[in-house]
């Protein structure tokens, strides 16, 4: 019997479109004097944290910005290519991509959703165009798009008649996932494409770049950002599963789309120490690229 | 301006790409099909659409593509099928709302990229409504943190332009009523509104929109949305209310009510009329500009890019018209302007008075007799028009919300000064003795108009 599939490392990794403006990769459009860069040398040092693990098969995303309300879809179609124009920041990020999907993996994720009462669809149509958010957390974490993706879509529906049931339904879906990928033989990186507080300034500088103009929206989001690192670094998910609605509540957060619930839930409720490799504001929102390594629980490395 | 009527149309793909699944949707197609006649039917030249479905954060977005081409795939309803589609847009007229709303303080901007995403909404509605392209269109955005006062704003800055340009517009107001979706898969045949509450909600709705009572409907979105899950909070009918004119003299026609998926959607014709059913009630107040970012978590912002926006001076007595700081008075209570310049200007906490004269308001009479006719110079009465112009001076401040106690500048032209000064500085200690505000008189060797005094001041609003 082959070796079961594995979780290499579970990755908090949020997508504000200005990191990859700021990058100016070839495939986007926009051009950038910098910014941000707080956020993007963590996501540098994520890049040179995985490459210390050795190679993975499959990115598994779970992202904010492909939003269903009918249960939990995934892309379906072996192949995406296709220009991304961010709705909300087009001057920032209009993006060709060019990417690979883990059909096989998704069905299976999707199967296991089922046995744990999920609602889960396959999305079959090949002229769907892939969120932004999904694209740019792929890309911060792997620019080389030579990894196949699983992309699973955010539903809320269920937040927003209880954060608590939002939340019982995630850590359902991660477990689900984590089933899945142990059953494929498959090394999976996981990425939780969310922010932590949520509230954005509704103006931007002239120049989108302009980081004197770059904070926290409030010092409350700031303080909640810091009660959340801290926990995750402790190893403390459960206390941190436990305060998500107040944090929802008050910092506007994204967990409200789940990605981070569903991240923990595929990582078991780690109770080791997470990494925080970057913290920083965008647009007033407050961002950390947070790395659990399932190795520090004492599994196999 | 001139609508001929305006909109509001559900933005849920079904009844565009299955419309036989279900005959809720097939009746919501049926209407569709009935305003698409009645549009091509009307001297309309322009649709104006608000989409609930396309959010931004950074103020309000205009779409400015004038042929936005994709096939588009719904992110929640993929499973129905692709849209491909082509428009014909306005980018003149986005432009002139752009400027509109600029100039009511909105942040606003017009997008123009090509492979941009148009929302689910603006695209059945497009396709639906005017399927040929024959009438261009315009798209604007739903800010997701944009309350009651910048969608009313934003709404009203939309009128400005079609008045401004003359077009012949109809606003569609693109969103469902109640908008709790279905969580579980439902056979097309048996979908229904998600809860009785939510459908009981909208017939009330509807009853109300019947009777042609829109600006009743948008004091009321607030009590509906936390009743029955309302699709952006009814945000666009605030902006449908705004742009047609905030009152409830139309005639209402809903001519289909349905399901779509869980929600409560309703194709509804609003068409002006003379009569009016009943007095409106304002139980909220009415805006012209907007003020800026709440800052709902904060209470002494630091300015992170473009200075918060001026307060707008209080309405005084005079109801002063008030747009980025201008004010203007009205004519019964200051002489009208003889040039392209309000009556005063606020910015800050500050306000700056034109060159005010001794005219009289509605008459242009000059107390105490002009410098000069057309015979020649004239005897005239300094102290009558130095009270004169002091009075409008008050009339003006008080208009602003300030008032003479708070003028802490004034400066004074003569156009004789050795003949003058001392029966203009007579009446200028009466009012100023007490005030004490900063003065310096010059000698000038004329005013547009035949008096002999007019007063420059600046005042604390």
């Amino acid at each position: 019997m082959s070796e079961p599939g594995r979780v290499i490392a579970g990755v908090l990794a949020p997508h504000p479109p200005h990191l990859i403006y700021a990058e100016n990769p070839p495939q986007n459009e926009p051009h950038a004097e910098g910014g941000w860069e707080a956020l993007r040398w963590g996501y540098r040092r994520l890049r040179e944290s995985l490459a210390r693990k050795g190679d993975y098969d499959v990115i598994v995303v779970h992202s904010p910005h492909w939003k269903t309300t009918t249960g939990h879809h995934l892309l379906g179609v072996p192949h995406f290519k296709s220009l991304s124009v961010d709705p909300i920041f087009p001057h920032l990020f209009r993006y060709r991509y060019d990417l690979n999907v883990d059909v096989a993996l998704s069905e299976a994720i999707a199967e296991e959703g089922r046995k744990e009462g999920l609602v889960m669809e396959m999305m079959r149509n090949p002229d769907f165009r892939v969120d932004y958010g999904t694209i740019t957390a792929c890309h911060l974490a792997r620019p080389e798009w030579d990894k196949p993706i699983v992309c699973i879509s955010s539903n809320r529906a269920y937040y927003d008649f209880s954060d608590e049931v939002g939340n019982a339904k995630m850590l359902a879906l991660g477990r689900a996932t984590l089933r899945a990928i142990e059953a494929s033989g498959k090394r999976a990186l996981l990425l939780a494409s969310n922010s932590l507080s949520h509230r954005h300034f509704t103006t931007e500088p002239e120049l989108p770049e302009d980081m004197s103009a770059e904070r926290s929206y409030h010092h409350g989001q700031y303080l909640w950002d810091m009660r959340v690192l801290d926990l995750m670094e402790r190893g403390k998910i459960r206390e941190l599963l436990d305060i998500m609605p107040d944090f929802i509540e008050q910092s506007i957060s994204e967990c409200k789309e789940g990605s981070l619930t569903w991240l923990l839930g595929a990582l078991e409720l780690p109770s080791y120490p997470a990494t925080v490799h970057g913290y920083g504001s965008v647009i007033g929102t407050g961002n950390a690229v947070v790395e659990w390594d399932p190795a520090r629980a004492g599994g196999a490395a | 301006m001139t609508i001929p009527f305006g909109l509001v149309v559900p933005g849920l793909p079904h009844p565009l790409l299955a419309p036989d699944d279900n005959p809720g949707w097939a009746t919501i197609r049926g209407a569709f099909d009935g305003l698409r006649a009645r549009i091509a039917a009307s001297d309309a030249d322009l649709l104006i659409l608000y989409s609930t479905q396309w959010f931004s954060i950074l103020g309000h977005q205009i779409q400015a593509d004038p042929h936005p081409e994709w096939t588009h795939v719904d992110q929640d309803f993929h499973a129905l099928g692709s849209i491909p589609y082509r428009f014909h847009i306005d980018a003149d007229f986005a432009e002139a709302y752009n400027q509109a709303a600029q100039a009511r303080n909105l942040h606003c901007r017009t997008v123009a990229y090509k492979g941009f995403p148009i929302d689910t909404g603006s695209i059945v509605a497009l396709k639906l409504l005017n399927p040929d392209n024959r009438i261009p269109a315009v798209i604007v955005s739903c800010n997701m943190y944009a309350d009651r006062a910048e969608t009313l704003v934003l709404g009203k800055a939309a009128a400005d332009a079609i008045a401004a340009t003359g077009r012949r517009a109809i606003p569609i107001a693109v969103t469902c009523l109640s908008n709790r979706k279905h969580t579980r898969p439902v056979a097309p045949a048996d979908d229904h509104v998600s809860s009785m509450m939510d459908d009981e909600w909208n017939r009330k709705l509807l009853e109300i929109f019947s009777e042609g009572r829109l600006e009743d409907v948008s004091q009321l979105a607030r009590t509906f949305d936390g009743q029955a899950h309302a699709d952006n909070k009814l945000k666009a009918i605030w902006w449908l209310g705004a742009v047609m004119g905030q009152h409830n003299r139309y005639t209402g026609d809903v001519m289909a009510y349905a399901p779509i998926w869980g929600t409560g959607s309703a194709v509804i014709a609003l068409t002006p009329s003379a009569q009016e059913a009943g007095g409106h009630e304002f139980d909220e107040e009415d805006v012209e500009v907007y003020k800026g970012d709440r800052e709902v978590l904060q209470t002494d912002p630091a300015p992170t890019s473009a200075p918060a926006p001026t307060p707008a001076p209080v309405a005084a007595p005079a109801a002063p018209a008030v747009r980025d700081g201008i004010i203007r008075v009205q004519a019964e209570n200051a002489p009208k302007p003889v040039g392209a310049y309000p009556h005063a200007r606020r910015v800050g906490d500050m306000l700056y008075l034109s060159g005010v004269g001794p005219r009289q308001p509605q008459t242009d009479a000059i107390p105490g007799g002009p410098i000069r006719d057309a015979d020649g110079p004239r005897d005239y009465d300094i102290e009558a028009q130095t009270r004169a112009v002091i009075e409008n001076v008050k009339a003006i401040l008080e208009a602003a919300g300030s008032s003479l106690d708070k003028v802490v500048d004034v400066t004074s032209f003569l156009v004789d000064m050795d003949r003058d000064f001392a029966g203009y500085n007579k009446v200028y200690r009466e009012y100023f003795e007490d005030i004490q505000a900063a003065r310096t008189t010059v000698a000038i060797s004329a005013l547009p108009t035949p008096i002999a005094v007019e007063l420059k001041v600046i005042a604390l609003a």
